[in-house]
């Protein structure tokens, strides 16, 4: 039992990567978000096929079209966000899709279901019974039960997908005492995270993954942290010069000791008048939360916003937007967009009191307002009375933006504006941006793209589990300095 | 300034010809041989029966055309019809004061069991389908409690006029109608919070991020829909002559399945009142055409029942 799996698959997402993985090895696959890491793993774990290229299971060619053929060769992944039957219990959990019967077809064995739930567990040395309700668990021991379950399978390789996202301290202690185990019986575990402390303590070997392309495989002993860094981001900066720093103006948001238990913790930090202020951070590093809270839409459960200079309270969207706070938001399709409803209604949404007389709608003033960020923003539709759904990825979310700043805000919160748009849009956008401070508005821009955010912003915020942990200067800084500052172990040192 | 493509004039939305006006071909196609084999259809007599038989249908539907919009569901109307029809028959006895006290008495009962359906679904977050089934089945117990379960007659004659009397040849529970279908068509279509309830409907995170109170919003369509639920119960007080606590069974249902063959969709944000209309008119047709024709009622459901589930079928076919 050599070469446990390998993959050459050629996605547009990964291009002719390769992996090799060992029996009892646990090999750690690092990257950026965006790098192909759950592409490749999903692959193997037979959630969707390779274009091209090649998986081999102990030096055999074998194709994995489902999830269900990957656990009969052996393979499991457990994801990151767990999607358990809550309201069944451990043991229903553990085997369900194989549960034992006896007798009559269906009829399910309870008493062959609890010893062996019993067994699987007490081999992982949890504390909770079989007949738990999955939804009384905390995420660490659902994790132990998707453990549980793929031993059930008894499976070869397993594929833990950032497991200590959102587990605590002590309990990292017990994944990798599990992990140590399972190592030790000879099962090969691929292992993805951010942290790197917990990849050096663990890993055998490390794989790094950039721009969907395989980067290096070496023994995690040859790795130092600064080297991995480096050979995650890669990547040359992008040719643009970051754009002309602005006249620094007076403070247009200030924001003091605010706080989202969980979520974020004391954060201090003002926009100037004309500034672009860039949040970087790791995924879940609290980035969108934050300006969530600035809009109201989760807003924070204590510290005080002031806008120019006065205090204001905001508890939902409506308060934001009257005092000229305007978000765009991360994901156009779940809060962006209304599908149902046109081009003209989409961009009016947000600001119909400015061509309405009382509640009655003012036709000819929609269709200017509309007409006019037509105009302003290059939406290409057919017509405004198109439905908003019928236009590019890149169109629609001019649509978003342009329903932002329709209600003239002072502030503008970006959350990812150019995700998931063509290069042409996004060049669009970056122009648009540039305008908007120079006339003297104040952004605050979230982007995982590191490039892209330090050739917008004017000065950088690092958020990493929730706080502020550096403020940079984006034309005097490096994407291995940010990076370092967004890991939570780097912060720690 | 404009930009050359885009013009002022209202541009009808694009929905394909068949989508527009696919209803009132199937209502044709029905009326024409309907009036060949029955001339008695076509009478002018006939017309205002049909018109008088769906007015309660046609209210009620458009008040569930405000809930439906928001991707909620109503299924107290029926219950809440027959409270408010009691309530009214109360204060409608002979020397009881103005006329517009039972009419108020109606549609306020109808305002606040509609206005208790929206406080629970935003403040419990409890699903529409439950509390307005509980509503239906609390409503329907107030209205057997409070008239002791006996129908409330000896009606004075103003009031039951407003179900039996016309002006200009047109039955009052017609006019009323067609006056609260305008007023709920000027509402959605014109005024900013009917924009609000196809938005809610359409796309919920993405209305709460536009700073609309997506709640409020939720509130205000099941109070419209509770007080026109009201209105239709002090009109069939008006036209039976008693407030009746059983009367009502089942109309929920049919208002639904009106809006619903009138192109609403039941998950929200798509509809509109004229397509409530076509819908209720549509049922209307089909059973005073059945009846002219003796089938017996038995089977007049079957049909219906055929009906209901055919027209949305074409609808969702037509939609891919």
């Amino acid at each position: 039992m050599r070469g446990l799996a390998k993959a050459f698959p050629g996605v547009q997402a990964l291009q002719d990567v390769g992996l090799e993985v060992f029996p009892g090895e646990v090999h750690a696959l690092m990257g950026e978000n965006g790098a192909g890491k759950s592409t490749l793993m999903s692959i193997i774990a037979g959630l969707q096929p390779p274009d091209a290229g090649e998986l081999q299971l102990d030096g055999r060619p074998v194709t994995i079209p489902n999830p269900h053929a990957a656990l009969r060769l052996g393979i499991g992944m457990i994801h990151q966000e767990l999607l358990p039957f809550r309201a069944l219990s451990v043991e229903e959990n553990l085997f369900m899709g194989q549960q034992p019967t006896r007798g009559f077809p269906g009829w399910i064995d309870r008493r062959a279901l609890r010893r062996r739930a019993r067994q699987l567990l007490d081999r992982l040395g949890a504390t909770f019974p079989p007949t738990a309700r999955m939804g009384s668990l905390s995420v660490a021991q659902m994790q132990t039960v998707e453990i549980a379950k793929a031993l059930a399978h008894r499976v070869r390789l397993l594929i833990m997908d950032e497991p200590t996202s959102a587990i605590s301290e002590r309990e990292v202690e017990a994944l990798f005492r599990i992990i140590g185990e399972l190592r030790a019986e000879g099962v090969a575990i691929i292992y993805i995270s951010h942290r790197m402390d917990e990849v050096f303590r663990i890993a055998d070997r490390i794989t790094v993954l950039r721009d969907g392309r395989h980067i290096e495989t070496r023994p995690a002993a040859a790795f130092d942290e600064p080297g991995l860094v480096r050979l995650m981001v890669g990547r040359e900066l992008d040719a643009a010069a970051p754009r002309a720093p602005t006249v620094a103006g007076e403070p247009m948001i200030e924001v003091d000791g605010l706080s989202l238990p969980g979520r974020f913790a004391d954060l201090a930090f003002a926009v100037n008048r004309g500034e672009v202020l860039g949040l970087a951070g790791l995924m879940g590093a609290g980035r969108t939360e934050v300006l969530n809270a600035l809009y109201g839409l989760v807003p924070a459960t204590r510290g005080r916003i002031r806008i120019e200079g006065r205090e204001v309270r905001i508890r939902q969207p409506a308060d934001a937007l009257r005092h000229g706070i305007a978000l765009v938001t991360e994901d156009r399709k779940v809060s962006g967009l209304v599908p149902q409803l046109s081009v003209e209604q989409n961009l009016t949404l947000a600001s119909l009191r400015r061509c309405c007389r009382g509640p009655w709608i003012l036709r000819a003033g929609e269709s200017r307002l509309a007409e006019d960020a037509v105009a302003t923003f290059g939406i290409r539709a057919s017509n405004r009375n198109q439905r908003v759904n019928q236009l590019s990825g890149g169109n629609q979310q001019k649509v978003v933006v342009a329903k932002a700043l329709l209600t003239r805000p002072k502030v503008l919160l970006l959350d990812e504006p150019t995700r998931g748009i063509d290069v042409g849009a996004k060049a669009e956008l970056y122009t648009l941006i540039d305008r908007l401070a120079r006339e003297g508005m104040a952004i605050v821009l979230v982007s995982s793209e590191l490039p892209e955010l330090m050739r917008l912003s004017d000065r950088l915020l690092v958020l990493c589990e929730g706080r502020i942990t550096a403020e940079l200067d984006p034309r005097r800084t490096t994407q291995e300095a940010i990076l370092h500052h967004a890991m939570p172990a780097a912060a720690a040192a | 300034m404009n930009p050359p493509k885009t013009s002022r004039r209202p541009i009808p939305r694009d929905r394909s010809w068949l989508a527009r006006y696919g209803l009132l071909l199937a209502l044709v196609a029905i009326a024409v041989p309907l009036a060949i084999v029955k001339p008695a259809f076509l009478t002018v007599q006939n017309l205002v029966i049909v018109a008088r038989q769906i007015s309660i249908n046609g209210i009620l539907a458009v008040g569930v055309t405000f809930v439906l919009l928001t991707g909620g569901v109503d299924l107290s109307l029926g219950s809440v019809l027959a409270l408010a029809g009691v309530a009214a028959a109360t204060f409608a006895h002979p020397d009881s004061g103005p006329l517009i006290l039972p009419v108020a008495v109606g549609i306020l009962t109808g305002t606040l069991c509609g206005a208790v359906n929206g406080f629970v679904v935003t403040r419990g977050n409890v699903a529409p389908f439950i509390v307005t089934l509980g509503m239906m089945t609390a409503a329907r117990g107030l209205a057997l409690l409070w008239s002791g379960g006996r129908p409330v007659s000896n009606l004075r004659p103003e009031f039951t006029f407003l179900g039996s009397g016309s002006l200009a040849g047109i039955p009052l529970p017609v006019w009323a109608l067609l006056l609260v279908a305008a007023a709920a068509w000027v509402f959605l279509v014109r005024f900013r919070p009917g924009r609000y309830v196809y938005a809610v409907g359409g796309n919920e995170a993405a209305a709460r991020a536009s700073g609309i109170n997506v709640q409020g919003v939720k509130r205000l369509a099941y109070t419209v829909c509770g007080a026109l639920a009201g209105l239709a119960g002090v009109v069939l007080a008006a036209r039976i002559t008693t407030g009746q606590p059983n009367a009502g069974i089942g109309y929920e249902l049919d208002a639904i399945a009106a809006v619903v063959i009138g192109g609403t969709s039941l998950s929200g944000g798509v509809g509109s009142i004229g397509g409530t209309l076509q819908g209720a008119l549509l049922m209307g047709v089909i059973n005073n055409g059945l009846d002219l024709l003796n089938v017996s009622s038995y089977y007049q459901n079957i049909v219906k029942g055929i009906i209901i589930v055919g027209a949305v079928w074409l609808d969702s076919r037509h939609k891919k």
